[in-house]
């Protein structure tokens, strides 16, 4: 039987996109191809580092920064809807299981540009636009629940600044940040500091991660002083600060996904063709014919959803909250069974160290845990229906 | 897609938020609104099965004809409105909530009237749309026999040109509606020694003849929109041939391509809101009942009606997204088959999470409350979403052919004259 393959493009990921979004695309296609690509992520695990800052340095060159911060602030987007150029880097990185702190430093400076106070954040904006400097969101429980109210660190007030007691769990790359934004709880309600890494009562405790570069950790605050310049906006007000913050950051993590559901089932496909058995390939069984069908409509409603919910949290949208869910609990489930099944489809192989799907399943089981895991999003839905 | 179904998106036509405040003017002066009916006229408003469905299905596309919302995407000499999607885009928006002929959309406006327009002469254009745009013609698909529905092209219901006229002999079964119809289209075999593809005939029949013996069959769930035509005989005009003679397979895929579009909720011809329930929001009467049966509070049921509320919206979403790839040419017409596809495999869940959080209230009435027993006649009726409009597996193979390239399944009647392919009995 002779088998030609039909050529799927892969920029079918986006249907509309303007010329500045495909320059950001193939941009940042060709730098993660030379300098963030799966053999990047080995030898940085090899080497025991979680990314290189001199790459984040050149990847703030061309954008990965600035896209969620408004011009004025030393930011800016490709097409004038930062964040859906944003999610652009984002599937970028999941097509390439790449290394760096893109989803966190993006919402960080997201946060700190948005603030009533951000005039007093500039220059920090200012360094994590540039790539000088590394920042993280910290405002998970212990416990691995994701409610971000449920884990507030206390801050109480002392003299012209704060007092910090508590602790963190789930900090991204919270020991390479240099900076860490810090949700915590007042008299007042939920206040958000932004603080360095090194303050004195902050410990950072790494934690060893399923993911071979994105590393966690736990950071400890034992009566650590902060003076009331740390404030992001202001004391007691952080909550709806909050919740745009997890959107962002969960639009950006969805658009990972759905690059590195993109990437397997890339590979796996051309797999199927070059594979035979019994003198045919197993692109040729039905029965394998149909899990493919099953995993391109999954592939395509987890990119339908995606989109639907970064347009919603671009605009501010009433519902944004909700699609947002949406999303994450669809993409989450969904991502994991796509690469699953893929690794079964490739057979012994795709249970080694060798191969590189287990990159791609390893950032997948990251992603679908953090920031809320599909079963805490459909609770999450129902919450915001009333039920 | 042909020039003529692409809705103009030339100069001079309305705009959309101009054609969307004259809805917002119109629907509420002269429609009723949902809240306001009965239950018992919210279900007849979509049961197929009810003749007095039919009845007022083509009174409201009377009023629509007139207040100017007919045929909103089909072309102005058809007797439609000659609009872009993006304007019945609008009008669904604005007349969800409202009384609409939900019972019309498909196959009639969704199906037969696209494929008319893509493959019919001038003469059936011009016979058929415009009643078909006043609610005076409803159009049904004569596809399926008792032999088989998926091999579409092995059909054996035979047409013998006879002068003038075509002859037509054999069994049809699974029109949906034929028995409210006026016009089927009806996939027939003219050339027997071809092979299979090359041998068909599409005709536009008159459903209601002594000719075209019709009987309706009961369903699982009690309804009997579903039809079983025999054909003793039935004479048929030459002029009534859709498209070429021995052309007729051209034909059968565009309708099946528009087929697949409108069961997965992506045509544009569909006109009225998407998915309304009797109370609004589809998941709402999930809600009710959660409520009703104490399990508000109860985790696991909050997340399985979070996961029907995503499953709903995800549908709208992918509906959206590939309809755009479609017209951007981004992804392959085949794509329909995609949301074909997604709409069989949500709706299977969505009915099997109904079942869980009904719980008994979905198998036996409840004397003091609400009769909830849809829940557990869904779930009966729970594969007819994939199998209705092309079964789920002739999806799969048209989405791991068509779009990934994969292999074609093997066919033992490939270029074999149809007349020595082997049959079942």
């Amino acid at each position: 039987m002779s088998v030609r393959r039909r050529e799927r493009k892969s920029a079918a990921m986006r249907f509309e996109l303007s010329s500045e979004q495909r320059l950001l695309q193939s941009v940042t296609a060709d730098f993660l191809e030379k300098n963030g690509s799966v053999a990047t992520v080995r030898s940085l695990a090899d080497e025991g580092r979680h990314f290189d800052r001199n790459v984040w340095r050149q990847g703030a060159e061309l954008g990965w920064t600035a896209m969620l911060v408004p011009e004025e602030a030393g930011g800016g987007s490709a097409s004038g809807q930062g964040l859906i150029d944003a999610t652009i880097i984002g599937e970028q990185m999941g097509l390439h299981a790449a290394p760096g702190p893109f989803t966190v430093v993006n919402t960080v400076a997201a946060a700190l540009a948005e603030a009533s106070n951000a005039d007093e954040h500039a220059d920090l904006v200012g360094e994590l636009v540039a790539g000088e400097k590394v920042a993280t969101w910290a405002c998970c429980a212990p416990g691995g629940r994701w409610n971000p109210e449920a884990g507030a660190v206390e801050a109480r007030a002392d003299g012209d600044g704060y007092v910090l007691n508590g602790v963190h769990d789930s900090v991204e790359l919270g020991t390479d940040a240099d900076v860490l934004l810090v949700l915590a709880r007042t008299p007042e309600g939920l206040t958000q500091f932004v603080i360095p890494a090194g303050t004195a009562g902050v410990s950072v405790q790494p934690l060893e991660s399923l993911d071979l570069v994105r590393g966690f950790a736990r950071v400890e605050y034992t009566d650590a002083r902060v003076p009331a310049g740390a404030l992001v906006g202001a004391a007691g007000a952080a909550a709806p600060a909050v919740e745009r913050q997890l959107q962002l950051a969960l639009v950006l993590q969805c658009s990972e996904l759905v690059g590195v559901v993109q990437r397997v089932l890339e590979f796996t496909t051309q797999w199927m063709f070059d594979r035979y058995s019994f003198g045919r390939p197993l692109a040729s069984y039905q029965a394998l014919k149909h899990r493919f069908a099953d995993m391109t409509m999954w592939s395509e409603a987890a990119q339908a959803t995606m989109a639907a919910a970064a347009e919603a949290v671009q605009e501010r949208r009433e519902d944004a909250a909700e699609l947002v869910s949406i999303a994450k609990s669809y993409i989450g489930q969904r991502a994991t069974d796509i690469i699953q099944d893929c690794v079964q489809l490739h057979g012994g192989i795709g249970v080694t160290w060798e191969h590189d799907i287990h990159l791609y399943l390893r950032r997948a089981t990251v992603d679908r845990v953090t920031w809320g895991s599909p079963s805490d999003h459909r609770r999450r839905i129902a919450d915001l229906l009333e039920v | 897609m042909t020039a003529t179904t692409t809705a103009g998106e030339t100069a001079g036509i309305e705009s959309v938020e101009s054609f969307r405040q004259r809805a917002r003017e119109w629907i509420p002066a002269n429609l009723r609104r949902r809240a306001d009916m009965t239950d018992a006229e919210l279900v007849q408003n979509g049961d197929l099965s009810d003749a007095g469905a039919w009845k007022r299905a083509r009174e409201l596309q009377r009023m629509l004809y007139d207040g100017g919302f007919a045929g909103i995407c089909y072309p102005k000499e058809y007797g439609g409105l000659g609009l872009t999607p993006e304007h019945q885009r609008a009008f669904n928006e604005e007349v969800a909530g409202y009384e609409t002929p939900v019972v019309l959309q498909v196959p009639t406006f969704t199906i037969c009237g696209p494929t008319i327009l893509d493959m019919g002469t001038e003469e059936q254009k011009r016979e058929h749309l415009p009643k078909v745009m006043r609610g005076e013609e409803v159009l049904v698909q004569f596809l399926s026999e008792p032999r088989g529905g998926s091999d579409l092209a092995g059909v054996t219901t035979r047409a013998t040109r006879d002068g003038d006229v075509f002859i037509l002999n054999g069994a049809k079964i699974w029109s949906t509606s034929a028995y409210a119809a006026d016009y089927a289209l009806c996939l027939t075999r003219t050339d027997w020694d071809a092979p299979k593809h090359r041998g068909l005939t599409m005709f536009l029949v008159k459903v209601q003849q002594p000719a075209v013996q019709l009987s309706r069959i009961k369903q699982v769930d009690g309804g009997d929109e579903f039809c079983e035509e025999f054909l003793d005989d039935v004479e048929v005009p030459a002029s009534a041939v859709v498209g070429e003679v021995n052309g007729g397979w051209a034909v059968a895929s565009r309708q099946l391509f528009h087929e697949r579009n409108a069961v997965g909720g992506g045509s544009q011809y569909f006109s009225g809101a998407r998915g309304e329930s009797r109370r609004g929001a589809p998941t709402e009467e999930l809600i009710d009942v959660v409520r009703r049966t104490g399990q508000a509070d109860d985790p696991r049921a909050r997340e399985l009606v979070g996961e029907v509320h995503a499953l709903g919206k995800i549908h709208s979403q992918l509906i959206d997204r590939v309809v755009a790839g479609m017209r951007t040419e981004k992804l392959p017409a085949a794509a329909g088959s995609i949301i074909r596809l997604f709409g069989g495999e949500s709706a299977t869940r969505r009915v099997e999470i109904g079942v869980e959080l009904a719980g008994p209230a979905s198998v036996m009435a409840d004397p003091d409350g609400p009769d909830t027993r849809e829940f557990g006649v869904s779930f009966l009726m729970r594969q007819a979403s994939s199998l209705g409009g092309g079964s789920t597996e002739m999806a799969r193979n048209i989405i791991s052919e068509r779009i990934l390239g994969m292999p074609r399944e093997y066919a033992a009647d490939r270029d074999v004259p149809f007349n020595q392919v082997k049959r079942g009995r």
